[in-house]
């Protein structure tokens, strides 16, 4: 039973990481059917920031108000001098960008910080939480707590304000948002400033956790975007349940299988799962979503 | 004054004609080194010191006059890391730029790919790659500095013997250097009458170990041994925190850097290790037959170009052995130079104390890893 409470614990801690990464892919191919491939060089570019600002001696809070702001600086320059360019392209060349982007930045990030592995302090402490015989450390309740907040927040933007019923409409026909008034190029702005910032913020928080590199970026993001296709591309609450599944899956394969084939076990169940719900856990198929 | 040292020089040169006789003495052709070595590319962290290291060296013996009144030369080539280019660059080193022996290959890829070729050739070969299999069968021609991972493991294996650890969880990444010193310690463990009661792994990106470790935590391991690389093991050690297990651990030779304990902080306290003397050496007693060696390589490396590694120092040695063997040799004969490699005895390098024969081209013992111990986040050394 206590063995069970553990993976299960471990499980929702990973996944929660997962869910973070994924939901930042959520709002980008909301706006604009991209799956973007530098979610995850944002999450780095965030992590980074914060850990050399609090090197510098800024206090961990003003460290990481200022290290999503750079990650949002750099959606925002990505989108501007990168994707708006080539609004004319078709979704597969844009995808192709952002793949071009993701390498960019990991190759800046390698010029600025170099190869070495970095750490941030945990948020409030390393003393392990104990719940019934398992334990859990204070900072993954931090990512917990994070992607609880985060999924409300990007739901309710996209319920319940203006700018996110835009964004949606902007997803499903951009000519037709136009016509409607709506300022496509701005809210492609918005929506790659937005994710950067989400990625960002899941940096800082899960950097206590995974330490980071500049190329860390690449297997989070990836893991990311397992959970967002596991749970339906586009659906805040889709990625967060696929990531959290991901998680568990992972966490009961190591424990009750073999950890040696865990991520076979993983992507087995993923392409299992796809196959008989092609659009994800969560996701709507095409057709609804008129 | 002026006729003294006249004569003094006319004496000097009768000396040099008697001892290298006539034609030889104004004009000896250089030794030259021949190098190939991985300076760009993903294992430019091996190369790179590697290069610098002998190029150092060679000034320093050539400005102290050479070796036998020949002056060394040094020519070397980038590999960067891929063993097709290696192949090339040592045929060229062989046939083009005729070079009486050579010092080098940075992986154990490009040096594998090249074995057949110096072989062949009849050219003395110290590499500098980690491992086993470019020594063992033993070839004629080839030789090698780098301790192995099979003599971390035994390390290792040795201490919890004398501890009386007699069951041990293993915990390794996905790694090339991860797999081979998990296979390294599967083979090992029954010679040292040790049971592997569990063989966890994990991939190196991770950022969670803790359902492999309850798992261990259900055995009834006496001890925990994690071999990897990177930030891995930094998220073992804070997840045998988190768990609560008290069991003692040891971590292999790769993560013996300063990195690991600021990464893994607290949570690496009392943690035990295998590391290369070089890393230590601030605090060898100074009693330690390396000692001496070891700080002179480090403060001649770290005044000129920063933090010593230990691959910087697998060059040192293999340039030095070859140096050594080619005094010895008194000739530039390549088979004399190579017999003389292969009766190296007692050189203290600063990979260990090289001691080769005919079966061993490598000839360190276990006492080529210093066993340490992590206390109030400082290395110290285990006896």
């Amino acid at each position: 039973m206590d063995l069970l409470l553990q993976f299960l614990l471990t499980g929702l801690t990973t996944g929660s990481i997962y869910a973070l990464v994924g939901l930042g892919f959520a709002i980008i191919y909301n706006a604009s059917d991209v799956v973007n491939f530098a979610q995850g060089e944002f999450l780095m570019i965030g992590a980074m920031s914060a850990i050399f600002l609090h090197r510098l001696g800024l206090p961990l809070p003003l460290a990481i108000a200022a290290a999503v702001a750079i990650s949002i600086a750099v959606g925002l320059l990505l989108e501007k001098l990168a994707i708006e360019p080539a609004r004319n392209a078709s979704v597969v060349s844009l995808i192709i960008i952002t793949i071009g982007a993701s390498i960019f930045f990991r190759g800046v990030a390698l010029l600025i910080w170099g190869k070495e592995i970095y750490g941030l302090p945990h948020f409030s402490g390393e003393e392990p939480i104990r719940l019934l015989g398992a334990t859990v450390l204070p900072q993954s309740i931090w990512v917990m707590a994070g992607t609880v907040v985060l999924v409300g927040a990007v739901k309710y933007f996209f319920d319940h304000t203006l700018a996110g019923k835009a964004m949606r409409a902007c997803s499903h026909n951009k000519r037709a948002a136009a016509l409607l008034g709506i300022d496509v190029k701005k809210i492609m702005l918005l929506s790659y400033g937005l994710s950067a910032g989400l990625g960002g913020l899941a940096g800082v928080l899960v950097a206590p956790i995974t330490y980071m590199t500049y190329d860390a970026g690449v297997m989070l993001g990836l893991k990311g975007f397992c959970a967002a296709i596991l749970g339906g591309m586009g659906s805040s609450m889709g990625a967060v349940a696929g990531g959290l599944v991901l998680g568990v899956i992972e966490a009961l394969g190591t424990g009750f299988i073999s950890s040696g084939y865990k991520d076979a076990i993983s992507f087995f169940i993923i392409l299992l799962i796809l196959f008989f719900r092609p659009s994800g856990l969560f996701g709507k198929s095409g057709g609804e979503r008129v | 004054m002026k006729g003294f040292s006249r004569v003094a020089a006319l004496f000097s040169v009768l000396a040099l004609v008697v001892f290298y006789g006539p034609g030889d003495a104004l004009a000896k052709r250089p030794i030259k080194i021949g190098s190939f070595l991985a300076t760009t590319g993903p294992a430019s962290f091996l190369g790179d010191p590697e290069l610098k290291t002998l190029k150092m060296y060679i000034e320093e013996i050539n400005a102290k006059g050479g070796v036998d009144g020949h002056k060394l030369e040094l020519v070397w080539y980038d590999t960067a890391g891929k063993a097709k280019a290696a192949k090339d660059i040592v045929k060229r080193l062989v046939k083009k730029d005729r070079v009486d022996v050579i010092v080098g290959g940075s992986t154990s890829g490009t040096t594998l790919a090249v074995i057949d070729i110096v072989e062949r050739n009849k050219v003395p070969l110290i590499s500098l790659a980690g491992s086993v299999k470019i020594i063992e069968p033993v070839k004629k021609w080839v030789f090698k500095t780098p301790h192995t991972d099979r003599m971390a493991a035994a390390k290792i294996f040795e201490d919890m013997k004398k501890r009386g650890i007699k069951k041990v969880a293993l915990i390794t990444g996905n790694g090339g250097f991860d797999k081979s010193g998990r296979a390294q310690c599967l083979a090992l463990a029954p010679k040292y009458g040790i049971e592997i009661v569990a063989d966890e792994q994990y991939s190196n990106s991770d950022t969670d170990m803790t359902a492999q470790l309850t798992k261990i935590r259900a055995t009834d391991a006496q001890a925990i041994l994690n071999f990897g690389f990177g930030k891995a093991p930094a998220i073992v050690m804070k997840n045998i925190k988190q768990l609560g297990i008290k069991l003692p651990v040891y971590q292999s030779h790769g993560v013996a850097s300063k990195k690991f304990l600021e990464l893994a902080g607290e949570a690496a306290e009392g943690v035990r290790l295998p590391a290369a003397a070089l890393l230590v050496a601030d605090i060898l007693p100074d009693s330690d037959p390396q000692k001496k060696v070891l700080m002179d390589y480090k403060s001649k490396y770290e005044a000129k170009y920063g933090p010593v590694s230990t691959f910087g120092g697998h060059a040192y040695d293999g340039l030095m052995i070859a140096v050594e063997a080619i005094d010895r040799a008194d000739s530039l004969d390549k088979a004399k130079i190579r017999d003389e490699i292969e009766k190296t005895k007692g050189f203290v390098g600063t990979g260990g104390i090289f001691n080769m024969s005919p079966t061993d081209h490598l000839g360190l013992d276990l006492s080529a890893f210093k066993m340490l111990e992590v206390k109030n986040g400082q290395w110290t050394l285990v006896n």
